[in-house]
């Protein structure tokens, strides 16, 4: 398991929300997206640190999603400045945002069911002159590089587990293979930042480790991480920093150790929570599973033993017994099976 | 009893009629089939390239390739028009865009104001006869087999229009199967991913939208050589038999539109044939005037069973289909 990256390393400062980053990657003021009379992002200052991962957690409906959309050109803001890399990125169309190297995947998998594994990799890859209009009919012109693509993609391949699928259609993958093929394929631009819209969603809980390493390996390539997820126990293991959103902004962030039990994170989490009965001890006690906070599950715990009801004291050792939570959220809602 | 339709409806595997429909259905099988381009307005670029090439060369005299390249330049503006508004859009914006565009494009060269230059709701006459005396290398006489013998002139036609057709499958399959033809694949499933990705969806859509309006710019030319010119000719008609034809053959391959027009055409003059035959006969209670219509039923109903029971066409790939769906 590779170190974290120590917090020293990370903050200029105070933990607090939006704090300031050593060296930021992405640093955004001011973004804000309304849906009618709805305020779906309204974050006044984020800096995402560079060659780190950093998870963007919060409750469903938080904008994370919408954020998303908004940094890398799919969504235009109502106000809002950002910067990638020192480049200014407001207003820049999203196919030129992902040139710049920063690459996203999509909560609803986009992997290309009509076509090949080995050619949603293929269509990843950078610098194939053959795309151009002109050259594609010259096939000499862009055989070599055809060549050193496929290279690139079977090990790309290999590296997720999904070699034996090369020239299997996308659509007949499971869903959490095209999350991985999705994944693999972004990495195919070899991008200077990869934002992951929960990747595990859907995911076979066998594969997910692999995917934990996988994503920890990026770390190790120098690539800048910021992922979406709501399995708690995953941030801890691999986030070396985590932002936490709750009605489109930024609320708290700090690293996964202490961000939990944060009180504006246990506030935004159990306010979100409209479909469970929070007046119930079982209620709390679920909200903090998803958490994974212990200050919410104690706090919970102890008014269970107060009311005589008797509680499981289950072990909050994450490392030993990885992805033991049951998923609450349902499959994802993109699982098509052919 | 007349059994001369059999050899005719032979005769329609290479007509250039035949040619001129294919390479106008190539053209929307790059729009269509590979770039997921929903163009209802196919015919008027046929329109466009009939009217460039024959405006060019019969009214004003200019050479033949003049009005090749006037064929080629009326179709990239009419592209760039259609796809500046709308490729940013949604897909269905150039679908409603394209029809209303087609029918402006058939009503403005049907108006008599026009009518110095375009022959207003009379067409042009001539363009034929024109190409033939300025290209045609053949002797003069009259070559082939019963019913089926042809002009030099006709010969020629045929010759042309089934070249084109070739040149025209080659370039759609160099093109379809290069990293090109990749990004357009992945633009016609998600255009999301593929942007995302980095590539520039739009010049992607607005390429495919050229290269197959100039090849139904040409399928247009291809189609005024054995008639005259005559507006009429391109109502929304026309178009939706380009989809017939693409659509039974296959939209996604380079040959589907070749074979589904000779399918096409064949069946037409077949079922027309033995319709008469019926019909002369006593041996079918319907009026001659009703033959056309029942044609086009059995067309209708040919391409709906088609569409249930083989939607990829008959050239296309099953998995596709399946997992495009
Ligand atoms: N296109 C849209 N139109 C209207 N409302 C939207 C749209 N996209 C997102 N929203 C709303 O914005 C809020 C944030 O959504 P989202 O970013 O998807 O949240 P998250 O990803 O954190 O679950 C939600 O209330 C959602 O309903
Ligand atoms: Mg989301």
């Amino acid at each position: 398991m590779p170190e974290k990256t120590p917090v020293s390393d990370i903050l200029a400062g105070e933990a607090a929300p939006g704090c300031a980053k050593k060296d930021p990657i992405l640093v955004a003021d001011h973004v804000s997206r309304h849906f009618g009379g709805l305020t779906a992002v309204d974050v006044a200052h984020v800096e995402i640190p560079r060659g780190s991962i950093t998870a963007l957690i919060g409750p469903n409906g938080a904008g994370k999603t919408t954020l998303f959309n908004l940094l890398t050109g799919f969504d235009k803001p109502n106000t809002g400045t950002w910067t990638f890399d020192g480049q200014s990125l407001g207003g820049v169309p999203a196919f030129k945002v992902a040139r710049r190297g920063m690459v996203r995947t999509f909560q609803l998998t986009k992997a290309l069911s009509a076509m090949t594994v080995i050619e949603n990799m293929r269509l990843g890859a950078t610098g194939q002159g053959g795309e151009n209009v002109f050259a594609s009919v010259i096939r000499p012109l862009w055989r070599g590089r055809e060549a050193e693509i496929t290279e690139q993609a079977e090990g790309l391949l290999a590296r997720f587990k999904l070699d034996t699928k090369r020239d299997d259609y996308a659509g007949s993958l499971s869903g959490g293979q095209r999350k991985l093929l999705e994944m693999a394929r972004a990495l195919m631009t070899r991008p200077k930042m990869i934002m992951l819209d929960e990747p595990m969603a859907g995911v076979n809980p066998a594969l997910t480790q692999s995917l934990l390493e996988h994503i920890l390996s990026l770390k190790d390539d120098g690539t800048t991480v910021l992922f979406v997820e709501h399995d708690m126990h995953m941030v801890n293991e691999i986030a070396d920093w985590v932002i936490v959103m709750a009605e489109g902004k930024v609320v708290a962030e700090g690293p996964p150790s202490t961000v939990m039990n944060d009180q504006a994170v246990i506030d935004a989490y159990l306010g979100a929570h409209h479909d469970v009965d929070l007046g119930t001890i079982e209620g709390r006690l679920e909200v903090a599973e998803e958490m994974d906070s212990e200050a919410v599950r104690e706090e919970a715990e102890e008014e269970a033993e107060a009311a005589g009801i008797p509680v499981e004291h289950a072990t909050p050792d994450a490392e030993a017994t990885p992805a033991k939570t049951p998923r609450k959220k349902p499959a994802a809602k993109d699982e098509v099976t052919p | 009893m007349d059994f001369n339709f059999i050899p005719l409806a032979f005769g329609e595997v290479f007509s250039p009629t035949t040619a001129a429909y294919a390479l106008a259905a190539i053209g929307l099988a790059v729009h269509f089939g590979f770039a997921g381009l929903l163009n209802f307005g196919q015919a008027g670029f046929m329109a466009l390239g009939g009217y460039a090439f024959a405006v060019t060369t019969v009214i004003f005299g200019l050479p033949v390739w003049m009005g090749f390249l006037m064929v080629i330049a009326v179709s990239v503006v009419f592209a760039l028009i259609l796809g500046i508004p709308t490729l940013r859009l949604r897909a269905d914006y150039l679908s409603i865009v394209t029809i209303a565009a087609a029918e402006i494009v058939r009503l403005s060269v049907k108006t008599p104001e026009f009518s110095d230059v375009t022959g207003g709701s009379e067409g042009i006459n001539g363009a034929g006869r024109v190409f033939n005396e300025a290209t045609n290398p053949l002797p003069d006489g009259r070559w082939g087999v019963g019913v089926l013998t042809y002009s030099s002139a006709q010969w020629w036609l045929i010759i042309v229009g089934w070249a084109m057709v070739a040149i025209a499958c080659l370039l759609v399959w160099l093109l379809t199967r290069s990293p090109w033809g990749r990004v357009l694949r992945g633009i016609r499933e998600d255009e999301d991913a593929v942007r995302s990705l980095g590539k520039n969806v739009y010049q992607y859509k607005m390429q495919a939208l050229i290269i197959g309006g100039v090849i139904g710019g040409f399928g247009g030319f291809l189609f005024i050589l054995p008639r005259s010119l005559q507006p009429d000719n391109y109502g929304t008609q026309m178009t939706f038999f380009l989809y017939t034809i693409l659509l039974l053959g296959g939209a996604a391959t380079v040959f589907g539109p070749v074979l589904g027009s000779i399918i096409f055409w064949v069946v037409l003059s077949l079922s027309d044939g033995v319709l008469s035959l019926l019909v002369s006969n006593g041996w079918l209670p319907i009026a001659t005037t009703q033959q056309g219509p029942i044609r086009f039923i059995i067309v209708g109903v040919a391409l709906m069973l088609l569409v249930i029971f083989r939607p990829q066409g008959i050239l296309g790939k099953k998995k596709e289909a399946l997992f495009s769906a």
